[in-house]
């Protein structure tokens, strides 16, 4: 059984091995000398699929070969900028390069390791900076950011608990087990308005407090990993890069409530933080960290995974433990609440993953120091992974309250290839479209709902002038089609209906009945859905609807889709580029196209079926379809 | 449990706590349309019809799953309860065949008669529906899924009696289909044929195929009888048309009865003029049997037919 | 298609999938794991195997194929021996996600949920797989393939062959 002495001399032993690539937390240091270097390499979920393990190997052979003392070589979890991975930073100087490829290490290893020589062409590109070589952090996808949840993640090797000890972990559990009675917990969470980030930002200490209030012979804690938002996956870097931390912050909230069984329901999609979830569970376990008598201080609480297979509906709390109960995921009506009545009839706290991962930091520092960062709103930090056309896809942490526009042009880096920016779809499924106009609001959970969308888990996908809205409006309404449960009538029938009406829409059969229609159906669905699933699936269409009314007329009344993206409404043309060499109307299956030799040509969009030959077969470029 | 007043449209109306409001409603004789609603069975919330508005409540309420508390103000028949109710109907009837003209189970029909009550139409459409999966193996229940709300009571009902257990929900959202065992017909499932199902299904989509086409169910004269068979002592129907006992149907399984074949066949026995041929299942085939056998009855057939006396308290008009 | 089920042949399956049972049968909520350790050891949920497992723990069959039904993981019938998850999640539908499943289905000759002849791949259009940054991606059994184009999709999967 460990001590709390003993965790403090885990954290001074292993602190030793760690010293330069602590610097990454300490930017006043980064570039003064350290008694060892150290390669970071970045093990993100993006990252990581790119053979980083292989990329490590090859830097230890290397550097064994060479004789070089003191270099640490790590892998740690994801540092957030999935567009350039793998990436690789060096520490202490905090050198940062990007797409490094396996036959790129000898030639780190050569220069910058023996020669203290930057190796240039291999650098992220924002990381120079007219002539200049810019650290790390001062790297503008990095100089906005400010992590709680994702404090370790791209410092700890995430297979190290001692890594983890290190750096304070397993130290607030030490805290609330030697030092504060449940009720304290409880204050210090509810003074803190931690609100879940899960999407619905239910207030967690409260949230705790009525389970803690709430007497039962058995009570449990779920931790929701199961990230299903398409387009999100922080809690999936969470999970992979400090799993401990989603340990340590539900045994905090086991201790608070009073419970002795935690459960994590994982998403199957996601084998690595599976397997590295089981890794830190066994360690702590056997470091007496779960289990029994946790500290010596009589706490028990264990913690046990339950997979999903492959059902969105099961991000939802009732779904949830339906599916851990091991039965269909279907939502049961809230009858009762589930901090009194939940899992097996018994009081159930879920919390998401980054919620529990923000749980350590706020009972060390305490809450003032976490209101402090944020809005009055909604205290702390939030991740977002950043994807769609924006330039910088990967996530990124900030303090609520930063605007979209900060996030996705200033970290972000804005759209891609000089199309203009169109929208930010946040909230996944159940979220909405911004517009530009909104992209000076500064994001919370209350500012985002008044626009018309949620926060949701934190996905943000960036769209540009070449998305149809109507057609992520259908995308969206597919997928919960496909991932409606079925019970309740509103969501099983009507979402199905809304889908089978934008797809007439996208393709070019839609009538001006079928806007007002939709509007009908998402008010139905919307008040009368069983859960949360359905009562926010209309949610991408409403917002659509709003903001981009005259994309849906345009498909309805003129049968053109204005982003030029809808393939039933595209036609094809000849511009003046045209040099008249036949070859296009010699590969038009349907005899289309007609014009004299060396004269332009032109396409009889009434006959053309769209299949795009003459495109290909033109040398010049001349044809184009809109 | 404390009593509670609270008030439903008007009516005020004194209810032990923890009342569901659809419960409380029906105290002053107020009836709240709901499908998958059954006080015996576990309560679900999945028709979403029995929707209500509850004052300080920003969304609407299911009355089936909402319980009152001291002072609460519903509403059950606000403007906006019925325009969600129309709404819902009608994605109800936009999956549902319109063959009211015929189906049997016309004039029983819940959805049948809050269509009427709300008046919602049925449409055109070139929507998909569900698929019109008949299955007529079993000589007792016709099942036709075209016909399915999904309202889930008769896998509710079937998982009342530990050991069957038969029907299910199958795949899910809007091709969610109720099937018995891995999708076996009910002939080659496990299904014991006691009509629990049917007797609960709200819509044509589970029927009793021995009262199929026996007549309307406005035309019928109907006794309750109880079964005589074991000490449960299950409640069925006498159906009789110009005089004639045409047909038997398991009425409700309350009470923990769990209704069973041989009770029904029994009755049919007893109770029809002419009874139809039983059948028994044999490794899921269903084959045409005896009367002695069916009933498992060798030596007692005699007695029964002693009609003076199995039949105390119920009339007879043999 | 009706498959046989090769109880000699898949007689160690078997045994692992009762120890299995045995091991854990007590544990509360035991079927989504049972159902797992199937799809795991078999690659599908064989008709055959369910009876057994119903006959083990007294899990109706029902129950059993509305749970094995409602999860897309689960499959009733055999998966080939690489599964290609095409991510049709946002960011990946975006960057040209939808594309690429076509090509795959082109390659292969299969659509979504089915199976090659000779039971080398099979394709499901999986959801968000986490790995935005690398839109649009595949994965193939664990391993994921970020970036992809319709014309660098053929040669990773003939990495398979």
């Amino acid at each position: 059984m460990m001590t709390v002495e003993e965790l403090r001399k885990i954290k001074e032993e292993t602190l030793k091995h760690m010293e330069s690539k602590l610097y990454k937390l300490d930017k006043e240091k980064i570039g003064q000398k350290a008694t060892n270097r150290h390669v970071l390499i970045c093990g993100g979920p993006g990252c990581y699929s790119s053979n980083v393990e292989e990329i490590k190997e090859r830097f230890v052979e290397k550097i064994a070969e060479k004789g070089l003392e003191n270099v640490e070589v790590s892998i740690s979890g994801c540092f957030g900028l999935c567009e350039s991975g793998p990436n690789i930073e060096i520490y202490p100087d905090g050198t940062f390069y990007s797409r490094i490829k396996i036959e790129d290490v000898d030639e780190i290893v050569e220069k910058h390791l023996c020669q203290n020589e930057i190796v240039e062409r291999l650098l992220n590109e924002d990381a120079k900076k007219e002539d200049k070589i810019l650290p790390v952090h001062q790297v503008d996808f990095y100089k906005k950011q400010e992590k709680i949840a994702l404090r370790n993640c791209g410092i700890i090797d995430y297979n190290s608990i001692e890594e983890y000890i290190a750096l304070d972990g397993y130290h607030a559990l030490a805290k609330v087990l030697t030092e504060m009675d449940r009720g304290e917990v409880i204050e210090v969470m509810k003074k803190s308005n931690l609100r879940g980030r899960g999407g619905a930002g239910f207030p967690t200490g409260r949230k705790w407090e009525t389970a803690y209030k709430y007497e039962a012979d058995k009570k449990y804690v779920i931790c929701n990993a199961d990230e299903g938002d398409p387009g999100a996956f922080m809690d999936r870097s969470i999970l992979e890069g400090d799993p401990h931390s989603v340990l340590e912050g539900m045994a905090i909230c086991g201790y608070a409530v009073g419970s002795d069984q935690g459960y994590i329901y994982i998403r199957a999609e996601y084998p690595v933080a599976v397997k590295r979830l089981r890794t830190a569970i066994k360690q702590a376990r056997e470091k007496g960290l779960l289990g029994k008598n946790i500290l010596g201080t009589g706490f028990n609480f264990d913690i046990e995974l339950r997979l999903g297979a492959g059902a969105f509906v099961c991000g939802e709390g009732t779904a949830l433990m339906e599916s851990i109960e091991g039965r269909r995921g279907m939502p049961r009506p809230k009858v009762e609440r589930t901090a009194h009545k939940g899992l097996w009839g018994k009081p159930t706290i879920i919390n998401n993953v980054e919620t529990f991962a923000n749980v350590a930091p706020i009972i060390l520092k305490g809450a003032d120091w976490f209101r402090s960062i944020g809005t009055e709103d909604s205290p702390g930090t939030k991740v977002f992974a950043l994807g769609g056309k924006v330039k910088n896809t990967g996530l990124v942490e900030v303090p609520m309250g930063t605007t979209l526009r900060e996030i996705i042009f200033d970290i972000g880096g804005g759209t891609v290839g000089g199309k203009k920016f169109k929208a930010v779809q946040t909230g996944g499924p159940s979220g909405g479209c911004i517009p530009e106009e909104f992209l000076d609001t500064p994001v919370d959970f209350a500012s985002l709902s008044k626009i018309g969308s949620i926060m949701g888990s934190g996905g943000m996908i960036v769209l540009d002038e070449s998305d149809c809205m109507v057609d992520i409006a259908r995308f969206f309404l597919d997928f919960t089609v496909d991932e409606s449960c079925g019970k309740c009538v509103p969501c099983r029938e009507g979402t199905k209906r809304m889908l089978e009406i934008l797809e007439r829409i996208t393709e070019g059969e839609g009538t001006p009945e079928d806007l007002d229609r939709l509007e009908s159906l998402a008010e139905i669905i919307t008040s009368s859905s069983l859960c949360g699933l359905g009562q926010t699936a209309a949610n991408p269409v409403v917002s659509t609807l709003k903001y981009f009314r005259e994309e849906y007329e345009a498909h309805v009344y003129e049968k053109r889709c204005p982003a030029g993206s809808c393939q039933a409404l595209l036609q094809y043309f000849i511009t003046d580029k045209c040099i008249g060499c036949t070859k296009c109307a010699r590969n038009c299956p349907v005899s289309a196209i007609s014009g004299k030799v060396k004269e332009k040509h032109v396409i009889d969009t009434e006959t053309c079926i769209k299949c795009g030959a003459c495109m290909e077969a033109c040398p010049v470029g001349a044809i184009i379809k809109k | 449990m404390a009593n509670v007043t609270i008030t439903i449209d008007s009516k005020k109306v004194t209810v032990p706590s923890g009342t569901f409001i659809i419960e409380a409603a029906k105290e002053v004789g107020i009836e709240i349309p709901a499908l998958c609603y059954d006080p015996n069975l576990e309560v679900v919330g999945a028709c979403r019809l029995c929707l209500v508005e509850v004052e300080g409540s920003r969304k609407l309420q299911t009355a089936c799953s909402t319980k009152v508390w001291d002072g609460m103000v519903v509403h059950t028949r606000s403007e906006r309860v019925v325009k969600a109710r129309k709404e819902i109907l009608q994605l109800l009837l936009d999956n549902h065949p319109n063959d009211c003209l015929t189906c049997q189970k016309a004039g029983e029909c819940l959805l049948q008669k809050y269509a009427y009550e709300y008046d919602v139409k049925f449409r055109e459409h070139d929507g998909d529906r569900r698929p019109a999966l008949v299955d007529t193996s079993s000589p007792y229940i016709l099942k036709d899924d075209s016909k399915c709300i999904l309202c889930g009571k008769c896998v509710r009902t079937c998982a009342q009696v530990a050991d069957r257990q038969v029907l299910t929900f199958a795949n899910r959202g809007f091709n969610t289909r109720i099937v018995a065992d891995i999708d076996l017909s009910l002939e080659e499932s496990s299904c014991v044929s006691c009509n629990r199902c049917v007797t609960v299904c709200p819509v044509g989509a589970l029927l009793d195929k021995r009262l199929m086409g026996k007549g309307r169910p406005w035309e019928f004269e109907i006794k309750e009888v109880k079964c005589k068979v074991c000490e449960y002592g299950c409640d069925f129907e006498v159906l009789s048309r110009n005089g004639k006992n045409v047909a038997v149907r398991a009425k409700a399984p309350s009470n923990g009865r769990p209704l069973c074949l041989k009770g029904r066949l029994t009755t049919e026995f007893i109770y029809l003029d002419e009874p139809y041929t039983p059948y028994k299942k044999e490794n899921g085939e269903f084959k045409e049997t005896t009367w002695k056998e069916a009933l498992g009855l060798d030596n007692i057939i005699e007695k029964l037919l002693d009609k003076e006396e199995i039949s105390t308290g119920v009339e007879y008009n043999g | 298609m009706a498959f046989e089920f090769n109880w000699e042949g898949n007689k160690d399956r078997v045994n692992r999938l009762l120890n299995f049972i045995e091991e854990n049968k007590n544990k509360k909520g035991v079927l989504m794991l049972i159902l797992q350790e199937t799809q795991e050891l078999f690659g599908y949920l064989p008709k055959e195997i369910l009876e057994l497992i119903s006959e083990k723990t007294n899990i109706p069959l029902s129950e059993m194929y509305g749970v094995a039904t409602f999860y897309s993981q689960f499959s009733l019938v055999p998966k080939g021996e690489n599964v290609i998850g095409v991510c049709l999640g946002t960011a990946c539908y975006v960057k040209g996600g939808q594309e690429i499943l076509e090509k795959i289905q082109e390659i292969l000759g299969i659509g979504v949920a089915e199976t090659t002849p000779d039971g080398k791949f099979s394709i499901d259009a999986t959801r968000c797989l986490g790995a935005c940054g690398l839109a649009p991606v595949i994965m193939i059994n664990e391993k994921i393939y970020g970036r992809l184009t319709v014309d660098s999709v053929e040669e990773v999967i003939n990495q398979y062959r």
